[in-house]
């Protein structure tokens, strides 16, 4: 075994990428999650904007448009969601499962001939003398555009829901269904543009996936990916920038563990490669835990009408 | 203007009926998801549907598969079942499958080479305890410390996954296998095989313990205090706790039972039909399981109809891979749609449509 083959400034490097996929579907879930609608189905929407914007990219030779299809593909498949549990009032558990087992069903479909195949390859930014930086340079300004867009996407998100009113509005609608009806807000359309936008993001996660990190296309590529977006808006409190956190630490965790990997550490590949998962566990656990004679932290942040179908009757 | 307004219960009718339309209406968004595919509709609904039970060719090799696919899906859903009634959302079932296979393969594979009748019962029960402790970390993490346990035993069939591929490379590989990975298979092991026990028939001992299931499932919901309690929880959790019902006992034994049961799945498959422990033994009978327990209606008879049925579609869908050239994965879709469908029509049962203006509250 050798440690002292595992750079940290690499291993940072590689961290902002593997976080990225899971940052961007962690986003979009809790933009979702915070009007008041728990969406299961992120892995679905991942794997199908994996395939989405892998295909549209090969087919075009521009990534560009396969991050924009990726995107669409995702919002529509979350608009399949969106019209279930928002209009024939579907149990929102049940039909995000059936959007993920839809998802990976439908994504195999269309991968067929897309299996061993390279895509076009995305260019990293040229920060000129900013990426000769010692260390920092390397870390924070060698990679592609989207990791950029990420970030700042994450930065929006936080503003929007603290500063703005169409943030206030979207949390009203979360927090209190009823009372958001009574003071005239369209409920159903706040959530089903939430829904399309947590399936967009989830597609650009997916399509991060296949066409940057790793970069092809097989069956299933995500992995769960999905599914520890879903942990990592717990284990934020359904806070944007802490969401952020999320995923560099889980991204730090998938990095650390390929390393040790290719260290050739004592401990077997498969119980490196749970690690990540087990990790999650680990920290949902930590998060959902009663304080002292008080609530968890988590359910204490989580919007008031997560997950509850809304009727108007009036 | 359509309007839905509320039934104070949900219809009984609609209950019944609501299935057979999603099936229906699958079978016609399916039919056009093969022409888009450039397959004839209507031969491949008929090859999926049709074929494996009728024609002559084909039905006396996929009629006993039937019972062979159908056993494992409808084990894991009456289980599944149990807890999605109350509430408690136990989705990692491919995962406590997978623990309850290499629980009982490990057993039977440690008396090797002895021949003895106590093996496969030990066999057995090593399965449904494995799957049980496996779905016990999501329950009692959920009862201690109220982490949800949907993500959790989810994310625990990842690292089941993983188990399984370093028991099938290393602990239960092979010793002449000649280097290959996966297990001694069980066929070459009497005293551990899952034999079928009418010949060609596909009866094996796990299509016995699944109708076990569904009868006890059906007892426990209508004449036990269990059963009443875990409906109790699902429809009123508040009244359900001044009742006196106690949530953690619930979570628990729905937990615990749909993960024994999914281990007991496991294990008859890996000694049956499977017979070896390789990396990729499992199918997500464990996933498909949760579309058959909605397709039953949470009922445990509905569940055993159900679970025929889906069985259909993954020997139909095999066929119509190899007669039309259908892909394998369109199938996967087919029941994703599936469950879109039932969720849909869904409406029908706790909702009536109005049509006309709506009423000045």
């Amino acid at each position: 075994m050798d440690l002292s083959a595992i750079s940290p400034t690499l291993l940072l490097a590689s961290l902002m990428v593997a976080a990225t996929p899971i940052l961007l579907a962690a986003l979009g879930e809790l933009v979702v999650e915070k009007s008041g609608v728990l969406n299961l189905g992120v892995e679905g929407m991942m794997i199908t904007g994996a395939i989405c914007g892998f295909a549209i990219a090969v087919e075009t030779g521009s990534p560009v448009f396969g991050f924009i299809a990726a995107a669409v593909g995702g919002a529509i498949l979350s608009l399949i969601f969106g019209l279930l549990t928002q209009y024939l009032l579907s149990n929102q558990v049940a039909t995000g499962l059936a959007l993920t087992l839809f998802g990976l069903g439908l994504s195999s479909l269309l991968g067929q001939g897309y299996v061993g195949i390279r895509p076009p390859a995305v260019e990293k930014l040229d920060f000129g003398p900013l990426a000769d930086i010692p260390f920092i340079g390397r870390v924070l300004f060698t990679h592609d555009l989207m990791v950029y867009l990420t970030l700042a996407l994450c930065v929006g998100t936080w503003a929007v829901l603290k500063f703005t009113r169409a943030g206030l509005i979207l949390r009203a609608v979360g927090e209190n269904h009823d009372a958001a009806h009574a003071l005239g807000y369209k409920v159903v359309k706040v959530r089903l543009l939430a829904i399309m936008f947590g399936g967009a993001c989830a597609g650009l996660g997916g399509a991060y996936l296949s066409l940057i990190r790793v970069p092809q296309w097989t069956e299933g590529m995500t992995a769960g990916a999905g599914w520890i977006a879903l942990a990592i808006v717990v284990f934020a409190s359904w806070r944007p920038l802490r969401v952020l956190l999320g995923a560099y630490l889980f991204g730090g965790v998938t990095v650390l563990q390929l390393n040790l990997q290719a260290a050739g550490l004592a401990i077997p590949v498969e119980y490196l490669s749970m690690s990540p998962y087990l990790i999650t566990i680990a920290v949902l656990v930590i998060m959902s835990a009663p304080r002292k004679g008080g609530k968890a932290r988590a359910s204490l942040a989580a919007p008031a009408c997560l997950g509850r179908a809304f009727h108007a009757s009036h | 203007m359509i309007v839905l307004e509320k039934r104070p219960q949900p219809s009984k009718l609609w209950t019944a009926i609501t299935p057979v339309f999603a099936v229906v209406a699958t079978m016609i968004a399916g039919g056009i998801m093969f022409a888009l595919l450039g397959k004839d509709p209507f031969e491949a609904i008929r090859t999926i549907f049709w074929d494996p039970l009728f024609n002559e060719q084909f039905a006396a090799f996929s009629r006993p598969q039937l019972l062979v696919k159908a056993a494992p899906l409808i084990l894991i859903a009456t289980g599944l079942a149990m807890g999605f009634r109350a509430g408690v959302w136990n989705i990692g079932a491919e995962g406590q499958y997978i623990i309850g296979a290499l629980s009982g393969a490990a057993v039977g594979l440690a008396f090797y080479p002895t021949e003895s009748f106590f093996i496969f019962p030990l066999m057995v029960i090593a399965g449904a305890l494995g799957g049980f402790l496996w779905a016990m970390i999501p329950g009692l993490l959920k009862v201690k410390f109220h982490t949800n346990e949907i993500l959790v035993s989810l994310l625990l069939v990842y690292v089941a996954e993983f188990i399984l591929a370093s028991m099938a490379l290393g602990a239960l590989r092979n010793p002449e296998g000649n280097g290959f990975p996966g297990s001694r298979n069980f066929k070459d092991y009497p005293s551990a095989f899952n034999a079928e026990l009418l010949p060609n028939t596909g009866l094996h001992w796990g299509v016995v313990a699944a109708i076990i299931a569904v009868i006890f499932a059906y007892v426990l919901f209508s004449k036990h205090m269990m059963g009443f309690h875990i409906r109790l929880a699902g429809q009123a959790p508040k009244a359900a706790r001044f009742g006196g019902v106690d949530p953690a006992r619930l979570i628990l034994f729905c937990l615990g039972t749909s993960g024994a049961l999914a281990g007991l799945a496991g294990l008859f498959e890996v000694s049956g039909p499977a017979g070896q422990v390789s990396i990729d033994f499992n199918v997500g009978y464990g996933f498909t399981a949760i579309i058959v327990a909605f397709l039953g209606r949470l009922n445990p008879f509905g569940i055993l109809l159900a679970g025929l049925l889906m069985a259909l579609t993954y020997i139909g869908g095999e066929l119509a891979s190899f007669m039309l050239g259908v892909p394998t994965a369109a199938i996967q879709a087919f029941q994703g749609m599936l469950l879109f469908f039932l969720l849909a029509v869904d409406v029908l049962t706790n909702y009536r449509i109005r049509f006309g203006k709506r009423k000045v509250a």
